[in-house]
């Protein structure tokens, strides 16, 4: 029997179709671009260009603030024409920089040959300074800058990397897409992870939905021993990092504040993988992106290479446009994605993919009482009691919702998808986890 | 703008459940032994059926529209299957006015008041059948011999159970093969255990119930009464066991009435402790109590503990420390 992860989980349609056959396209260069100084986990980035400011292709224009932070590059060459507050996909203001193109000219260190460079003998920490200055973050959506993923605390010791190659969010098919044509870079990228972490072993996790990508890397993988592809029985939440890890290994990431490291892991996603071989081997920071723009009323569903900042509806347009009528544009894909009501939103470095629904599929069914069917309870992936989480969520018992371990839920939204009375579990859980966070930050801030 | 844009936090897709499916898979798993019943004891059965029905559906009507002043809520057909099932714990030649008595009891005491579906702490049908076994213990107990030919009228009049109870039963000789098609006295609903189980693989397979607390109950009673068989020797080891699930309500109580969402534990962990109090405290009364048959009594009591077994039995948690 194929691998999977030990508890809860549900089955959702994966509509992967509509994109899966379309080989990755070049977008359009935009003429403008908006780039958000925040486009990952940690603080926003601080811009290190002003108006009037002449900028290429991969010249960073943004640097990290701090440690949990990351670099940013402009996408076009061209002007910086401000530096202010722009809105973003919920239309709320955020500091973006923009940028006028002119042509398309590059950073002269930048290889952009198809030349594929193996060879990598960089130190461990050399590798790791590469990522940072590349500003990778994890492309999974999750965007977690990668160099923090890779500097392993002080006694603790990496064991296995593992690729989040799982793409378990119905519709998305940009890493599908991402293993099936730069495969090559993606094992390269691997190695240079495993060299980074000092690990020799990895594990490529893929789901069983996708049988030619499993046999597309594991022939480029051929007879070595160091990198395993791993088919995993297709579940959601799967490509979740501590459900991968648990799916790989069998191990269990305790709840928070523990982290994969405590069991040994490194996940890092696919496109991610490819994103370092780029960075470390040819010098290119990550300034694009595969996104896939898909739906059933998306008249020519694509996986779009796609410059950052791109605006999300030039994106559509290019795909057919919008049919007329109701419609929800979500960032991501169906089960975690977030809705847009401006899609002028630039694409950023988390954005794998644009996901349109219409019609009926934009509304949300009549919510109805509890019927205690303990549905949410059997697909909790964290092994928690969504039911409970919610009603105490409504009553305001926070200090019952901690000792109900709210802090280990992940979101997937499982229990609200499967909830046959259609309650919106997964709002009120995500309300109280935000209210009990904020609870547990100012208590350690007090001690 | 030609478009409106919807938003609203994620999940932004729904699964195939909804609670009118599930309530529907119930009365579709129930058809087989209805059918059986039908043959077994003939027409009535289905006007005590259609008028339990109709009573719970019509009683939730009006108590939601008039006293709760909520929307309608009979369309999630939860009504449909109290009645089913009230009607299906009583004997086939009940006066219909006592089924009348017991839809009110159900819907009106047992279920509504609480808040309606999902609030009530009791399973509204057996409250409704243990009430009538009080208020009219003559016609709740006499019932009409099973009347199909073909088959020994083997217990006349009584149930196994009951013959049990009176030291009538000779445990070398019951008629398995009887009590297995649907030829013993009884509620009408109990009686053939091939239809009680064929609706069990089907809510099985429709993933409407999980297997914990059948399996739970039944297990227990067999293991209580394989036990106790031992203690009296020879062959009851095997005999006591198999006459026990195969009489009374014993199936059909741990696979319909012991699932039921509302008054059964969230946990699977917890489902096993309920079905082994539902087990145990059967066989309690089976074996040592005034009533010959104790599974309604049993599922009662435990729908009280429910609570209690949720506070206190939770799922294991993903990473949860050895």
């Amino acid at each position: 029997m194929a691998k999977t992860f030990p508890i809860g989980g549900v089955h959702p349609s994966d509509n992967k179709q509509w994109s899966k056959s379309s080989a990755i396209e070049t977008m359009e260069l935009p003429d403008v671009v908006n780039i958000p100084l925040s486009q990952h986990i940690g603080t926003p980035a601080t811009a290190i260009v002003k108006k009037g400011d002449k900028v290429v292709v991969g010249q960073k224009i943004a640097e990290a603030t701090g440690f949990m932070s990351a670099n940013i590059h402009a996408p076009i060459s061209g002007t910086v024409t401000a530096v202010d507050l722009q809105p973003n996909g919920q239309g709320i203001r955020q500091m973006m920089i923009t940028i006028k193109r002119e042509d398309d000219v590059w950073d002269e260190a930048i290889d952009r040959s198809e030349t594929l460079v193996t060879e990598c003998n960089l130190e461990p920490k050399a590798i790791v300074e590469k990522i940072k200055d590349a500003g990778i973050v994890g492309m999974g959506g999750a965007t977690f800058p990668t160099h923090v993923k890779l500097s392993i605390p002080e006694g603790k010791r990496a064991e296995i990397l593992i690729i989040n190659g799982v793409e378990c969010e119905p519709y998305l098919t940009s890493d599908y897409r991402t293993m099936l044509e730069r495969g090559e870079q993606l094992i390269v990228g691997t190695r240079i992870l495993m060299r980074a972490i000092g690990v020799t072993n990895a594990v490529i996790g893929v789901e069983a939905n996708k049988p030619d990508a499993v046999k597309h890397l594991q022939a480029i993988v051929g007879a070595a021993t160091d990198i395993k592809v791993q088919m995993l029985k297709t579940q959601y939440p799967q490509g979740g990092e501590k459900q991968l890890i648990a799916a790989v290994t069998g191990r269990q990431v305790p709840a928070p504040p523990a982290l994969p490291i405590d069991v040994g892991a490194v996940v890092c996603n696919a496109s991610t993988a490819v994103a370092v071989y780029e960075a470390v081997q040819k010098n290119k920071p990550l300034i694009e992106r595969v996104v896939t723009v898909t739906g059933a009323a998306v008249p020519s569903p694509k996986n779009l290479l796609t410059r950052f900042g791109t605006p999300v509806e030039a994106l559509i347009a290019k795909c057919g446009g919008l049919a007329e009528g109701d419609v929800k544009v979500i960032n991501g894909g169906p089960m975690m994605g977030r809705a847009l009501s401006n899609i002028a939103m630039p694409v950023m470095k988390g954005c794998s993919g644009i996901t349109i629904m219409v019609g009926s599929a934009t509304v949300r069914g009549v919510e109805s009482a509890c019927i205690k069917c303990a549905k949410c309870v059997e697909a909790c992936p964290m092994g928690l009691e969504p039911y409970l989480l919610s009603k105490q969520a409504r009553k305001r018992a926070w200090d019952a919702m901690e000792a109900n371990d709210i802090t280990s839920c992940i979101e997937c939204g499982c229990c609200q998808f499967t909830c046959p009375a259609n309650i919106p579990l997964l709002d009120y859980v995500r309300l109280g986890k935000q209210t009990v966070m904020g609870i547990i930050r100012a208590r350690n801030m007090k001690k | 703008m030609a478009n409106k844009f919807f938003v609203s936090p994620a999940p932004h897709v729904h699964g195939d459940l909804s609670t009118t499916r599930l309530m529907g898979d119930v009365v579709i798993a129930l058809l087989p032994a209805l059918m059986v019943s039908v043959r077994v004891f003939g027409w009535n059965v289905l006007a005590i059926t259609a008028v339990s029905i109709a009573c719970c559906v019509l009683f939730e009507f009006l108590v939601q529209k008039y006293l709760v002043k909520g929307p309608a809520t009979v369309g999630n057909l939860s009504a449909v299957v109290t009645g089913l099932l009230l009607a299906m714990n009583l004997p086939a030649n009940i006066p219909l006015w006592i089924v009348v008595i017991g839809a009110v009891v159900a819907i009106c005491i047992a279920k509504m008041p609480f808040g309606g579906l999902g609030k009530n702490i009791f399973n509204p049908a057996l409250a409704a059948r243990v009430f009538l076994l009080i208020a009219y213990p003559v016609q709740m107990t006499s019932f009409p011999k099973p009347t199909l030919e073909g088959f020994a009228d083997a217990y006349s009049g009584a149930t196994p159970l009951g013959a049990a109870k009176a030291g009538l039963v000779d445990f070398a000789s019951f008629d398995i093969a009887g009590m297995f098609t649907g030829a013993m006295g009884g509620s009408f609903g109990e009686i053939s255990a091939l239809a009680l189980l064929l609706g069990f693989v089907y809510l099985l397979m429709r993933r409407v119930i999980s297997w914990h607390i059948p399996v739970a109950v039944i297990g227990t009673i067999i293991a209580f009464s394989a036990i106790y068989g031992a203690t009296e020797g020879g062959a009851l080891v095997w005999q006591m066991p198999l006459f026990h699930i195969l009489s009374g309500g014993a199936l059909l109580g741990a696979i319909f009435m012991a699932t039921d969402y509302v008054t059964s534990p969230m946990t699977t962990k917890g489902m096993v402790i309920y079905g082994i109090g539902i087990g145990v405290i059967t066989m309690c009364i089976r074996l040592w109590g005034a009533y010959p048959e104790g599974m309604s009594f049993a599922i009662l009591i435990m729908n009280s503990t429910v609570p209690l077994i949720n506070k206190y039995v939770k799922p294991k948690r993903f990473g949860a420390v050895k």
